[in-house]
């Protein structure tokens, strides 16, 4: 009997939507015609959204890459000796030295591309488990200081100290407590925990029943957002090989299907969802490290908070603390989307400049016109002009130019954007999304609207300009959560560094 | 599918002794008949013991649930801020030319519903939009054509 050839087509969502299924048929195909034993694993995405599908195909000498691979390259790139891992114009060479690649320092997204996401053998080969073993052989005390040593912070945007959390919910009375995981990622520029459910789960569950271990929690649910089919059947498929692995002794993880709504991403809002209510959100305090899910002590963190959790305690808190800048320690899996030549995600030390991440990293825009806009940290971030380039990625140092890192996400938009119209889509959007509990949000983002038609229709600018600002800052002052208090970045931003835009002859 | 009361019965059942069911419940009973009908609402609400003012509220309040039947395919069309740098608003645009319809309205013969959506995690790949089950990236009429197709096969 040969030896099996083992090539990997992703079928991460980005794969799929760029036409993986119909390659990964085409190659077994191929292979069968051709008599050829071949063992086609379906990876998730490297991150080099531009090249998928990228095929790779495990040689002697290790992995050999190609892409972006159409159905229709597939009998000729056999033809050539993909197989054996043979030249041919589309051949990326060993995809882990592909410069995208090799820039950057991987701890989220340490195996995402690299093994069969559902394969616990392929998981625990590549240093999956390990995280779990060192939190129940040193105990709960110690996974909490190590937490917060390694200064991790809340990746869903809000940055708040993981291990402060989990400290609180350690303490808070009561015996049962909950883990939730938000994994209603809904932010326009934003793929990250999309990437690690279809490409990594394991590490997502592990870092999970890691902080119930540490937190004094047996239950945990993950929040996953409806419009992530294949994020969902990838979990589903991924809690059943855990469970058989013994994974949730602990702990047991149960997945929950939203239904569409945006602000549901809000922790609050999300309790309220999970205990099968309208996704309208609380007032806070009480805090849900308190008072959470079904009124218990509840840890809510980010997917990318959690799935980073297992790869701390193997390499070290110290070790991932050692990077980063001022407060943002550690990594941050940055976005690049929109109008951007190499678009996909980029997971690096905080520090590094949006100037560096657009034009270096993701080559400038697609189109090839100039770069006008960029929108970081999801539809309630801020617009930054190519004159803010310099501003380095960390949360301080967004926050003091009036901007937010949020998710990570990084929307490139080109010349032809006209602010006037991404401003009143802010106020459109949040209109659409309120969950309509606080005034100035379902109330505010109406009139906000209302308001930008009349500017864009020339009616006594300065006034409306004034009244715009004026508006903004009670929904910045006086919404509950951040969707009304957010809402107002994006929309002075438009303001503030595209003026012409607002000023029509 | 038309309302089926029995099998909505089972299908709450399945789901009556999770934590919080309502949203699990809802979302399968969708999935099921294509809609949550009023008499879904009744049904839930007595089966949950909840008001029927508390369920219609939660049927209301997300968007993924429909009140009456759509078309065999549902296309969705991202209309968020990555999609639209790279022309997302006038693909937008040219389907609901195209297809002679406004947002969640239903082609005459019945085949496509056209829905908005903000958001498939398909940035990088702008813009996105979602057939069926079929996801489409650097999304363009002719694609979206042919995966209607796919989806009539």
């Amino acid at each position: 009997m040969p030896t099996l050839t083992r090539i990997y087509v992703p079928a991460d969502s980005a794969a799929l939507a760029l036409g993986a299924d119909d390659v990964a048929t085409a190659i077994a195909a191929e292979a069968k015609r051709l008599g050829a034993a071949v063992e086609i694993v379906r990876n998730g995405s490297r991150g080099m959204h531009w090249l998928e599908p990228l095929v790779e195909v495990q040689t002697a000498s290790g992995r050999i890459g190609y892409g972006p691979v159409t159905a229709a390259d597939v009998p000729g790139l056999i033809k050539t000796g993909l197989l054996e891992g043979g030249a041919h114009p589309l051949c990326l060479g060993d995809p882990a030295q592909h410069p995208f690649l090799a820039r950057q320092t991987r701890w989220t997204f340490v195996r995402c591309g690299i093994i069969d996401p559902v394969s616990w053998d392929d998981y625990t080969a590549h240093g999956g488990g390990q995280g779990l073993a060192r939190a129940r052989a040193q105990g709960a005390q110690a996974t909490l200081e190590a937490i917060t040593a390694s200064g991790l912070r809340g990746r869903g945007g809000a940055g708040f100290p993981a291990g402060i959390k989990w400290r609180t919910v350690h303490d808070a009375p009561g015996d049962t407590k909950y883990v939730v995981c938000n994994a209603d990622e809904g932010d326009s520029g934003t793929f990250a925990d999309r990437m690690v459910m279809e490409g990594d789960p394991f590490a997502l569950l592990e870092g999970m029943v890691i902080c119930g271990l540490a937190v004094g929690a047996r239950k945990g649910f993950i929040y996953i957002r409806s419009e992530y089919p294949r994020a969902i059947a990838v979990l589903e498929h991924a809690l059943v090989v855990a469970r058989a692995n013994g994974l949730f002794e602990d702990c047991a993880i149960e997945l929950r299907i939203g239904a569409g709504s945006y602000v549901c991403g809000e922790e609050t809002a999300l309790l309220e969802s999970l205990e099968g209510k309208r996704g309208q959100v609380r007032a806070k305090p009480p805090l849900p490290a308190h008072h959470g899910l079904f009124g218990k002590p509840t840890v809510v963190n980010n997917v990318l908070t959690l799935a980073t959790v297992p790869e701390i305690l193997v390499r070290g808190a110290e070790a991932y603390a050692a990077l980063g800048t001022g407060r943002s320690r550690g990594t941050l899996p940055f976005q690049l989307a929109g109008n951007i030549k190499h678009g996909g995600l980029f997971e690096a030390p905080f520090g590094l400049t949006l100037g560096d991440i657009i034009d270096d990293i993701g080559g400038g825009t697609a189109t090839g016109r100039p770069v006008r806009a960029v929108q970081v940290g999801g539809p309630l971030g801020a617009y930054f002009p190519r004159a803010l380039f310099d501003t380095p990625l960390d949360y301080e140092a967004f926050a003091a130019r009036d901007g937010l890192v949020g998710h990570g996400g990084v929307v490139v938009f080109d010349d032809s954007v006209d602010m006037a119209r991404q401003a009143r889509f802010a106020m459109e959007f949040c209109a659409a999304e309120s969950c309509g509990k606080c005034t100035p949000c379902r109330v505010g983002s109406v009139r906000g609207m209302e308001v930008i038609d009349k500017i864009l229709a020339g009616r006594d600018v300065d006034a409306h300009l004034a009244l715009l600002d004026d508006l903004c800052n009670t929904l910045r002052l006086g919404s509950l959560c951040a969707l009304g208090g957010f809402v107002p970045y994006p929309v002075l931003s438009a303001v503030r560094h595209f003026p012409q835009d607002f000023r029509r002859p | 599918m038309t309302w089926d009361t029995q099998r909505a019965a089972g299908i709450i059942e399945t789901y009556k002794h999770l934590d919080g069911p309502a949203l699990p419940v809802l979302r399968a009973l969708q999935l099921e008949f294509g809609h949550v009908p009023d008499e879904a609402v009744a049904q839930v609400a007595e089966a949950l013991n909840l008001s029927r003012a508390e369920v219609h509220g939660i049927v209301t309040f997300y968007h993924d649930f429909r009140r009456a039947p759509g078309g065999r395919t549902d296309l969705k069309i991202c209309r968020a801020e990555a999609c639209q740098a790279m022309g997302g608003d006038a693909l937008a645009d040219e389907a609901r030319k195209r297809l002679g319809v406004d947002w969640h309205g239903t082609t005459q013969d019945g085949e496509v519903t056209l829905e908005p959506m903000f958001c498939l995690g398909l940035c990088s790949v702008a813009p996105a939009a979602q057939v069926g089950d079929r996801l489409v990236a650097r999304a363009d009429w002719p694609k979206i054509e042919e995966a209607l197709r796919k989806c009539r096969r």
